[in-house]
């Protein structure tokens, strides 16, 4: 097991590489570069531009800057003043020893600029997940036992609605109807608060940390709802009719027992790779519950950053982002093994 | 009435039946087992009317672009079915040139996700080997790309690049945008059939008789596996509308005036509670598309797929 998992660490390594030259190339080939909104606008003179150029090392060519990017500046000479020559040696640490270099928006250390909402894109994203949990696998299971009953003919067509549901629609029509349209029969408020995480003119309250929760939560659980339901469902059925479940029953354990012991069990093991395979759309998920509301997390900051072609902030987020995917799924093949002693690892 | 018959009696099932008669091509099997499906059918009489309603936008009396300030937001009337937007143009109208964009890029993903999936993955299961080995780390990483952050990354690019028919973020550029992170999903089922395949006898008997590799790919083994591509292929046009649609909302997809049902919700935002007409409509029309497809997809896999079926009521 031990070596089965430094071996897939080790295969992570030459795969975030890859990703990472992938999507720098992406970003510092485009044409214009961090600096097109600088040298457009008039009020911009070009030696000014030229100038800022040189200062954040974008004169170099990518390869360069990837490596910079990389393993930092700091055994090179660059630029610092802007004036042509380089005199100075580099301040810049590259990712690998947690540098991940400035915002050009803000110019502040990446680094801070997400630490405090990847926390808050994480706190969204657990209660969301929680709830999707908690509803998702009992509707599941029960649809797959009372096979086609009104019951589960009602879940399978709910499931199909939830999973045809475009996410950004669903959230405004929440807001529609729980801010716009509904209030408070007794203060005369909105229902529910249409965004932030929580009211910024009170102290801090449970209840009011709750009620701005339930709309984004609703808006990104739905779809997770019905795929999972409905996910579980095909696994409970796949489960039932396997000759183990039979011998179950015909060794004459209480129907309970067979369903919850032997077949719930297996049924719920591939859930743990799917789930994996499926964080990184849980997270996108996020960017369009987190802007309709206005959530501060990490989402909103890329979507933000896009737009301001703020490119150290985006590959940041990006490689953070593609890390934390193989890592899930890593993961998730190591929690199959310890779930199913069937699976051997070599 | 045992668990099975039960099963098999139940609301909307495909009845049990011999997955292949005597005589039948596959076609025609496929054929007779979609039309029990109800939901499939439902689904493909619906997505038919909005492929026809698309089709015939041109016969609208409104321009969907030209605006009429004196009739802006218009509650939804007998002339305007779905109301007017802040520009006082048919929403309705706008809505079926804006499905004409979304099915666009819909259908040409699709095509681009099997220009690039299928040959991957005949190549990486046919020949196996390194060449497997570099094709499935390459669909692995790109797999791990968080998928809509790069959508907006690339559609941020190039909408900045001004090359000849990727001018401004049409039609095609979306598709070749979102085609080009959705073929991982064809890769990695062609592989899987192809490795199976492969060392069936027909392949042998093919190779003993002198066939070339790209004929055994392409004439033996391809169309055993046209089942799974078409169910995952018709599953793929939803998910790229869907993306379609994200990315205009985010505004880094198709851009105004030319509508398309995302950018139409976008721009619904701001006029939300006092015109809220303005958001069902488009989000409406997503929604109906979508779910069609799905469900036609669900009524292909089991026609495609009889074993499926014949497992989940316990007769395999």
């Amino acid at each position: 097991m031990g070596r089965y998992i430094a071996r897939r660490l080790l295969q992570t390594i030459p795969m975030l590489l890859l990703i990472s030259i992938v999507l720098f190339a992406l970003v510092n080939l485009a044409p214009g570069g961090p600096l097109a909104g600088y040298s457009r606008s008039r009020h911009v003179k070009p030696e000014r531009a030229a100038m800022l150029k040189r200062q954040f090392g974008l004169d170099q060519p990518v390869p360069v800057q990837y490596v910079v990017w990389l393993i930092g500046n700091d055994w090179m000479k660059v630029d610092a003043d802007g004036d042509g020559i380089a005199e100075s040696r580099g301040e810049r640490r590259g990712i690998l020893r947690g540098d991940f270099g400035f915002s050009f928006r803000t110019r502040e250390p990446v680094l801070e600029e997400i630490g405090d909402r990847l926390l808050n894109t994480i706190y969204l994203m657990s209660v969301t997940l929680i709830i999707v949990a908690i509803i998702a696998i009992p509707v599941g299971i029960v649809s797959a036992i009372k096979q086609y009953s009104l019951f589960d003919i009602s879940v399978t067509t709910l499931s199909f609605m939830g999973q045809a549901i475009p996410e950004f629609w669903l959230g405004l029509i929440l807001i529609l109807v729980f801010y716009a349209w509904l209030d408070n029969p007794f203060t005369g408020e909105p229902l529910l608060p249409s965004g932030g995480m929580h009211s910024l003119d009170m102290d801090f309250s449970l209840l009011d940390w709750a009620k701005h929760l339930i709309l984004p939560v609703t808006m990104g659980a739905v779809g997770w709802v019905a795929w999972y339901s409905r996910f579980l469902r095909a696994g409970m059925l796949d489960v039932l009719h396997m000759d183990y479940v039979r011998t179950a029953r015909s060794k004459g354990l209480s129907e309970r027992l067979v369903m919850y012991r032997h077949a719930f069990k297996n049924a719920v093991v591939p859930l743990v790779t799917i789930f994996a395979l499926d964080l990184p759309y849980i997270f996108a998920g996020s960017l369009y519950v987190e802007l309709l509301f206005s959530w501060p997390g990490i989402g909103r900051l890329y979507y933000q950053s896009a737009v301001k072609r703020d490119y150290p902030l985006l590959m940041a987020i990006l490689i953070i982002v593609a890390g934390l995917t193989i890592l899930a799924n890593l993961m998730a093949d190591i929690a199959y093994g310890y779930l199913d002693p069937r699976v051997r690892y070599e | 009435m045992s668990r099975t018959s039960d099963a098999l009696e139940g609301n909307g099932v495909v009845q049990w039946e011999a997955p292949l008669r005597a005589h039948e091509s596959m076609s025609t099997m496929v054929w007779r087992r979609f039309r029990r499906h109800p939901g499939a059918i439902a689904g493909s009489i619906m997505l038919g009317i909005i492929i026809l309603a698309v089709v015939l936008a041109p016969l609208s009396p409104y321009d969907p672009i030209a605006t009429d300030i004196p009739n802006r937001l218009q509650p939804p009337s007998l002339e305007h079915p779905f109301g007017t937007d802040q520009l006082g143009r048919d929403l309705l109208t706008r809505c079926l040139y804006g499905g004409r964009v979304s099915l666009a890029v819909g259908f040409l993903v699709v095509v681009i996700t099997l220009v690039i999936g299928v040959p991957l993955g005949a190549i990486g299961g046919y020949f196996g080997g390194w060449m497997d080995n570099v094709i499935m780390r390459f669909t692995d990483a790109a797999l791990s790309l968080p998928s809509l952050l790069v959508l907006i990354l690339l559609s941020a690019i190039l909408r900045e690049i001004d090359i000849p028919f990727f001018e401004r973020n049409n039609v095609l550029t979306i598709a070749l945008v979102i085609g080009s992170l959705s073929w991982m999903t064809n890769a990695r089922l062609v592989r899987a059939s192809y490795l199976t395949l492969r060392e069936k006898d027909f392949v042998t008997a093919a190779n003993c008789m002198g066939a070339s590799n790209l004929r055994i790919m392409g004439r033996h083994i391809l169309p055993n596996t046209v089942g799974p591509i078409i169910v995952a292929s018709t599953l793929e046009m939803g998910y790229a509308i869907m993306e379609e649609a994200g990315l205009s909302f985010l505004g880094f997809g198709i851009q105004p005036p030319t509508p398309s049902w995302g950018n139409l919700l976008s721009n619904a935002q701001e006029h939300l509670a006092k015109h809220p007409w303005l958001a069902i409509f488009p989000g409406l029309m997503i929604f109906l598309t979508i779910i069609s497809i799905n469900y036609i997809g669900d009524g292909l896999r089991d026609a495609f797929d009889p074993f499926k079926v014949l497992k989940q009521v316990g007769e395999v």
